[in-house]
């Protein structure tokens, strides 16, 4: 991250490559290139780190011209933003610049993907994140526990947010603890079982945050946690399906993506641990007639996930793949409300917490 | 005692009428329906006019007229230039089944067996009861003759209605006109279909015709040079079927089997007569009429373990690869052309050319099956498509190189006409309705070796075009980019757009080698797509939003 703001880093930008053009050099623009070639696990940080790669894009090169029109639209449309001081959503961003270029059938961009692509890459090339770019994501959590925070002045107590909890914005940079009063955080996959939770008041029995979203994690609660695990120390479980993808998300949220890889910084979590549900889980809480057949694209999802470096020479994990494959089987976590609609809160999560039955 | 069983039999054994026997026979002979009898009939005649007129050695100029007369009734006129008809062998030509000149030759030509334009008449007469007109001069000192017949079907003889001296404005030719019941449709099996598809085969034709809706449509002659005549062959060895050549030996003057092998069959000296009879283990001094059917059994097992070289092939008269362009030329709009003859080749001792022609582009539909046009001496092949051995040569022919695109099994796709041509002594046909080429090997293997060919030279035409066209299109995505990438430039650094569009506008015009070929650019694109399937692979998963 430079120190500059981010509205000088995008101008440096378009006057660097407008100075190639006045000299009449082809602008051409060294994008790092995020893939797999480019991505290495580094095992010091233990967080997967972008590499020194770059790919050239030259505009007078047939192939990349339209991408490279991609990238300075996503970067004019930012600089508005940046200069007006509001924010929007990547959806946005992709109607502020799709038009039609005069003369031709072509348009800008056609899908999302491409605007969302060509942000990423603007992320890379500037060294600045989406967020300081005024360019945020939907928002997709909940929190709910004995914390106030001060957002854009107004005091929020997560305790009093009723049924729904504090909706988590994409934006958590400028976000002040007031007052945090809690022993550890429980981050789950499954906005269902926060609700669980919520309801049953675990937060307020067992003194710790709940926070959940729908599926994939979003930047801003990856960065929510990490703030909190590193402000205020605060030990991160996470709490997902028995299945490659529940271990993926626990992967992504403590190791990071490669997508993301050139923010590995702000987002791992090194201290999180995979609370459950786990192989073993399935027997000690007689989950066994609630499990589901592994798919064929599970099993390869699996066998990944065994190869990735930062598993590779980890003993427990790779019991826990070895388990799931003799299982051949899956299980999600509301398995658990077969025993009871609240099993959960009354008894796996305290047990299993006062245990520290987890995987690191 | 009762007669014997024989006799009784007899009562019941008679003639067969022709009537009975064009009912029996009609989808042989092309009448399976009303809207094939149309094609049929005019298609005889058409036949006819041409071979009559190349045989007089006359640049063929053909008037075809068809009315409709309601209620599927049609009046089919067909006028040719021709060397015309001797008053005597008129009616016997038109109103006798199975009279002709060519069932007995070995010579290339349309029509074969002599049933085609007789048969046309019987059906006009079996559907609307009306007389065959017919018209013929042989040349302006003679009187023309105007005929009206009609086939006695029980006798198979011409029954002769009128027969009277006229004046005709035509110096010499032929003309027939018949009623009958047919159905008009356009469509790739058409009357219009199968003479624009005449004019291609034969570019030295000029055909003038007027179709039921009054539309006239003129295929003038590309080329004033007659095909030469194909020479008349005796048959070959190879070629002959046992029944064949019962009938030969029967009918031959030839008073031993040495003399009738060296004279009715060509490619026989004496030395290969006498192997043939040493293998058949027969003496060169039989009579040939004495042969029993173990002997001629044994004599075919004899030709076929000689070794007798293949007939000449002079006598095949291709079309010729600049006469077929021209005809393809002149009929279909495209923007390449080309042609391939190949050299004559054998098949069951029977001579034969094989011919490739092809128009590429134009507003021909780019997305659809090729079009393909079959030929056998030059008629045009409209049934029976998918069982013709110029199907399966196609199919068998790779045209992806060709720039076309091909499912397996299938015809290639793309904007592209295909002319494929065969011409022979005796074309051999999966039926006898003449409708599609048998798939003998030979001729399969001669077929794909000439779509090669002319593949090749589409192939090269198309990979052209294409680099024009993608570097123009390269530079046109510059010019179109240049613009807006100077617009956006100009928001993010506050440059003025008009100062770097023309910087870039500069660079365009006189540094070429920014324009990164296509190829590198493509390689680039292709890696960044391999490292993100990479990448996702790996992952499994989506993240990040």
């Amino acid at each position: 991250m430079t120190n500059k703001k981010p509205k000088e880093t995008i101008e440096e930008l378009g006057k660097d490559l407008a100075k190639e053009v006045l000299s009449n050099k082809p602008p051409i623009m060294d994008v790092p290139i995020r893939a797999l070639s480019n991505v290495t696990f580094d095992r010091k940080t233990q967080t997967l780190q972008l590499g020194n790669k770059k790919l050239e894009r030259n505009f007078f090169n047939a192939g990349h011209s339209k991408r490279f029109l991609q990238t300075l639209e996503v970067a004019a449309a930012s600089k508005e933003l940046l200069e007006v001081g509001k924010h929007t959503s990547l959806r946005d961003v992709f109607y502020m610049i799709k038009r039609t270029i005069p003369n031709t059938k072509i348009n800008i961009v056609d899908e999302q993907t491409e605007s969302d692509d060509a942000i990423e890459d603007l992320e890379v090339l500037t060294g600045l994140s989406r967020e300081q770019l005024n360019i945020n994501a939907n928002k997709m959590g909940s929190v709910a526990g004995h914390v106030i925070v001060e957002d854009k002045g107004d005091e929020l107590d997560w305790s009093k947010m009723g049924s729904g909890g504090w909706s988590i914005p994409s934006n958590v940079e400028e976000i002040k603890f007031k007052k945090v009063k809690a022993k550890y955080v429980i981050y789950m996959e499954k906005a269902a079982i926060w609700e669980r939770l919520h309801e049953d008041k675990f937060w307020d029995k067992q003194n710790c945050i709940i926070m959940s979203s729908q599926g994939q994690t979003t930047r801003g609660i990856r960065r929510l946690l990490q703030r909190l695990s590193q402000e205020h120390k605060l030990p991160i479980y996470v709490l997902a399906d028995f299945d490659p993808w529940g271990f993926y998300i626990y992967s992504v949220l403590k190791y990071g993506s490669i997508n993301l890889a050139h923010m590995s910084e702000s987002m791992t979590l090194s201290t999180a641990r995979f609370l459950g549900i786990t192989a073993d889980d399935i027997e000690a809480y007689g989950l066994k007639k609630n499990l589901i057949a592994l798919k064929e694209v599970d099993m390869k999802r699996l066998e990944q996930l065994q190869n990735y470096e930062w598993f590779k020479d980890n003993k427990n994990w790779q019991r826990q793949f070895k388990l799931m494959k003799t299982l051949k089987a899956k299980a999600e976590i509301q398995a658990l409300s077969g025993r009871g609609i609240s099993f959960i809160t009354d008894k796996y999560l305290p047990e299993k917490i006062r245990k520290e039955d987890w995987i690191d | 005692m009762t007669k014997p069983i024989a006799e009784e039999l007899a009562k019941k054994q008679k003639d067969i009428s022709v009537a009975e026997f064009f009912e029996r026979n009609r989808h042989l002979l092309g009448f399976d329906n009303k809207r094939k009898a149309l094609l049929t009939v005019v298609k005889e005649a058409v036949d006819n006019s041409l071979d009559a007129c190349e045989e007089a050695k006359v640049l063929p100029e053909i008037n075809i007229q068809i009315v409709e007369m309601g209620n599927d009734r049609y009046r089919i006129s067909v006028e040719d230039n021709g060397p015309g008809i001797v008053k005597k062998q008129i009616p016997n030509i038109f109103a006798k089944l199975l009279y002709g000149s060519k069932f007995h030759t070995m010579k290339q030509a349309r029509g074969q067996q002599g049933i085609g334009i007789s048969a046309a008449v019987l059906y006009a007469q079996l559907t609307t009861g009306r007389p065959a007109k017919i018209w013929s001069r042989i040349s302006p000192k003679d009187p023309a003759h105007y005929y009206e017949l009609h086939i006695d079907t029980i006798k198979n003889e011409p029954e002769i209605i009128k027969d009277e001296e006229i004046n005709w404005k035509k110096e010499h030719g032929v003309k027939i006109e018949l009623d009958i019941d047919a159905n008009y449709q356009k469509g790739d099996q058409s009357v219009d279909s199968y003479l624009k598809q005449t004019a291609i085969a034969n570019p030295h034709a000029t055909i003038i015709y007027t179709n039921p809706k009054a539309e006239q449509l003129i295929f003038p002659r590309a080329s004033d040079k007659l095909p030469k005549e194909p020479t008349e062959i005796k048959p070959h060895p190879y070629g002959v079927e046992l029944g064949i050549m019962l009938k030969m030996l029967k009918n031959t003057e030839c008073r031993t089997l040495q003399s009738f092998l060296t004279q009715e069959f060509s490619r026989v000296g004496p030395g290969t007569a006498k192997e043939i009879c040493d293998k058949a283990g027969l003496f060169t001094n039989m009579k040939p009429a004495e042969l029993q059917l173990p002997h001629v059994e044994k004599l075919m097992e004899g030709i076929k373990n000689t070794k007798i070289i293949a007939p000449s092939t002079d006598c095949i008269v291709p079309i010729g690869e600049d006469l077929l362009e021209k005809g393809l030329r002149k009929e279909v709009s495209a923007e390449f052309y080309t042609a391939v003859t190949r050299s004559p080749d054998v098949y069951k001792g029977i001579p034969f050319v094989i011919e490739v022609a092809l128009a590429y582009g134009g507003t021909q539909p780019a997305d659809e099956p090729v079009r393909l046009l079959r030929f056998a001496n030059r008629v045009p092949l409209l049934y029976q498509q998918g069982a013709c051995a110029s199907t399966k040569s196609i199919i068998q022919t790779n045209w992806r190189p060709y720039g076309l695109s091909q499912s397996q099994g299938s015809i290639p796709a793309g904007p592209l006409t295909l002319v494929i041509s065969l011409v022979s002594v005796w074309p051999s046909f999966t039926s006898e309705a003449k409708e599609a080429i048998a798939h003998y090997p030979e001729i399969i293997k001669e077929m794909k070796l000439a779509l090669q060919e002319a593949g090749r030279r589409l192939g090269s035409y198309v990979n052209k075009k294409r680099r024009v066209s993608d570097q123009q299109e390269r530079v046109s995505i510059f010019e179109n980019y240049i613009p807006e990438v100077a617009d956006a430039l100009s928001r993010l650094s506050g440059v003025g757009k008009e100062k770097l569009a023309e910087a870039m506008k500069k660079m365009l015009e006189k540094n070429k080698e920014y324009i990164q070929a296509h190829k590198e650019a493509h390689k680039v694109e292709k890696k960044d797509k391999k490292d993100k399937e990479e990448q996702v692979k790996l992952a499994g998963f989506e993240d990040d939003e």
